[in-house]
């Protein structure tokens, strides 16, 4: 009796798993993966209600380093993504990354002529960019009377236990980098070590080394300096006005978020519509709109209302100076690891 | 009545989801990369980790897991006896156990995210516990990223593994015991220390190794509460694991935290032997 009910949950199973693939046949499903509340809500939604034979497998990450691993790894047929500058270079270095086929992409044209062809993507073969923005010094202009204009603000014995730091080795050991007066992706074992030594001088003013919580902390009042990238910046801005945002006149780090197809993908073309969709200027309003960040697309950011566009921290004019003392992280393998351990050492200094 | 076929999926679960990531933990460990992806075999990993540097963060771990132990055992044992005296006596007027040891379930049932993010509204500088203090006029403390924060959220976190174990030992200690003694002369405190105490050791033993190796090998707490200011040992296999490039790093790092896990545990189980009250398990 028993083997009897066993078979016959057995053959339920393999049926219901039949008509499960079945079901779903009729539609091309598209992976895309994107970082975690990077995208409008609605827009999936109305992306499936233009092209109805595709359905949307929308999954989120929290980092790039995880999206990498998940699509290195191929663990899922992923057909869109989103990394960031770095993570391109890398990659595309390590053939990851599928050509686009830009005719099927006629809404490139709309992408910021700027953000084209950048460093990481030199012939812009692979990628269509999303949302850029800066790092900088996000303050309370109640705690901070003078002018922050530099790195330096964040060594001052003034402002012990009112600074924050992201948690994030890259980030931090590039603004010690610029700190000591070197550039974000030096690799020279002295300046890697003058940032070390700054970072760790510097560990005894610090409040805390975290993620998300630095907004929070921020928008409560809860300290006087903190780094954050500019789209969280104007977030806090909107939530506690006595918040400004300052990118250090010795230059800081700019980056940007960009569409990709992965190797990984099995509906290249299904993927080209997608991003095209999501170029679209109505479309990429209403994404810029939602997540505050610095669209990347051109026409949509002149649908934005006035007093956003005309924002010069939220898009600041990118005249040749400014192109000049920015600068974009780029791939160093070798220099990964030396990350990581540099890190190790100012959190247990 | 049970049938071995019953066992087969659990078997396959663990050797998908235990077995098999164990083995390639291993397999990471002992081998080192190189840029085109080749391995071979390597002892470095290990020997990286005999620098000051990460002894130190090892050292650190095992620091704030022992005062973690000892704050959940100085606040959980005497909840948990208080709940068993009073379920037996319910029991012994015929009344099932009452409800009270659910409101120290309960918080388990809420998403951990939560649990940890109300920490920050009590203790942050303006928080609940800062503006009681001033209610008060006492000076203003500030937890929020500091040790002490670590091991409030692991004290605050792990305490129910602390609890259960030793409530359901006391519970099924013997009433007859305890009046035996009274009936002998001994007064509270020796009745607490030769009888109850050393006969719910079983249950102390098995709290300890409950809390002690998730607090050891924790690193979200950890990071929360201390604002990333310093590293555990679970900070840093995370850090290591996430970074592709020192993965086998990360990989022996968490074999040797396993071996010590089992090192603990064999001490642990030693421990207990010693005060024979094996045939209470």
């Amino acid at each position: 009796m028993k083997k009897f009910l066993s078979v016959t949950l057995a053959m339920v199973f393999c049926m219901v798993c039949i008509i499960g693939t079945f079901g779903c046949s009729s539609k091309t499903k598209l992976f895309v993966y994107n970082v975690g509340d990077y995208i409008h809500p609605d827009v999936v939604d109305m992306f499936e209600e233009e092209y109805p034979d595709i359905k949307v497998v929308y999954e989120m990450f929290d980092s790039v380093e995880e999206m990498y691993m998940k699509v290195s790894n191929a663990t899922s047929p992923y057909d869109v993504i989103v990394p960031s500058d770095y993570m391109i270079e890398q990659m595309i270095d390590e053939g990851l990354l599928n050509k686009i086929n830009f005719d099927n992409v006629p809404n490139y044209k709309n992408i910021d002529s700027n953000m084209k062809n950048l460093s990481f993507d030199p012939n812009g073969e692979y990628t269509v960019p999303y949302m850029w923005g800066t790092m900088g010094i996000l303050y309370n202009k109640t705690m901070v009377d003078e002018e922050v204009n530099s790195w330096d603000i964040l060594w001052d014995e003034k402002y012990k236990d009112n600074i924050f730091m992201l948690n994030q080795e890259r980030d931090m050991v590039s603004i010690a980098l610029k700190k000591c007066g070197y550039s974000m992706n030096s690799d020279n074992p002295d300046e890697l070590k003058a940032a070390e030594q700054a970072l760790i001088e510097q560990s005894s003013l610090v409040k805390a080394y975290c993620g998300d919580e630095i907004k929070d902390n921020m928008i409560n009042g809860n300290a006087a300096l903190a780094i954050v990238w500019s789209g969280d910046a104007y977030f806090c801005i909107e939530q506690n006005p006595d918040l400004a945002y300052a990118i250090p006149d010795e230059g800081s780090n700019l980056w940007f978020d960009c569409m990709a197809i992965p190797t990984t993908s099995t509906h290249q073309e299904e993927a080209e519509k997608f991003i095209d969709f999501m170029s679209r200027p109505d479309i990429a309003k209403l994404n810029a709109e939602y997540i505050g960040y610095s669209t990347a697309n051109y026409a949509a950011k002149e649908l934005l209302p006035d007093e956003v566009k005309n924002d010069i921290l939220r898009y600041p004019e990118l005249t040749d100076e400014f192109k000049l003392k920015m600068e974009i992280f780029a791939y160093n393998k070798e220099r990964n690891a030396k990350l990581t351990d540099i890190w190790t050492k100012v959190l247990n200094s | 009545m049970y049938k071995k076929s019953l066992s087969y999926p659990h078997l396959v679960w663990m050797t998908l989801f235990v077995v098999a990531p164990m083995l390639l933990i291993f397999f990471y460990a002992f081998t080192h990369s190189d840029s085109n992806g080749a391995a071979g075999f390597t002892l470095d990993n290990f020997t990286k980790f005999v620098e000051p540097l990460y002894i130190k963060v090892m050292l650190n771990s095992i620091w704030i897991a022992l005062l973690s132990v000892v704050f959940c055992l100085l606040f959980g044992y005497p909840v948990a006896m208080i709940l068993a005296n009073k379920d037996r006596r319910r029991a012994s007027l015929g009344k099932k156990p009452g409800g009270l040891l659910m409101l120290f379930v309960m918080p388990m049932w809420m998403n951990v995210m939560l649990r940890l993010y109300s920490w920050l509204t009590i203790l942050q500088p303006d928080g609940l516990l800062n503006r009681f203090l001033n209610l008060l006029g006492l000076p203003q403390v500030n937890l929020m990223y500091t040790y002490s924060a670590v091991v409030l959220g692991i004290v605050y976190d792990f305490i129910p593994f602390m609890i259960m174990p030793i409530y359901s030992v006391l519970i099924k200690i013997d009433e007859s015991v305890i009046e035996a003694a009274q009936d002998l002369g001994a007064n509270k405190y020796k009745v607490f220390f030769k009888v109850i105490l050393p006969l719910s050791m079983p249950g102390v033993v098995s709290g300890i190794t409950m809390v002690f190796l998730p607090a050891l090998t924790s690193f979200y707490i950890s990071d929360f509460f201390s604002g990333g200011q310093f590293m555990l040992i679970g900070n840093l296999i995370e850090k290591n694991f996430k970074n592709p490039d020192l993965r086998n790093f990360g990989s022996a790092i968490s074999i040797i935290l396993m071996a010590f896990a089992f090192l603990s545990m064999h001490v642990m189980k030693i421990f207990n032997k010693s005060n024979r009250q094996m045939d209470m398990f």
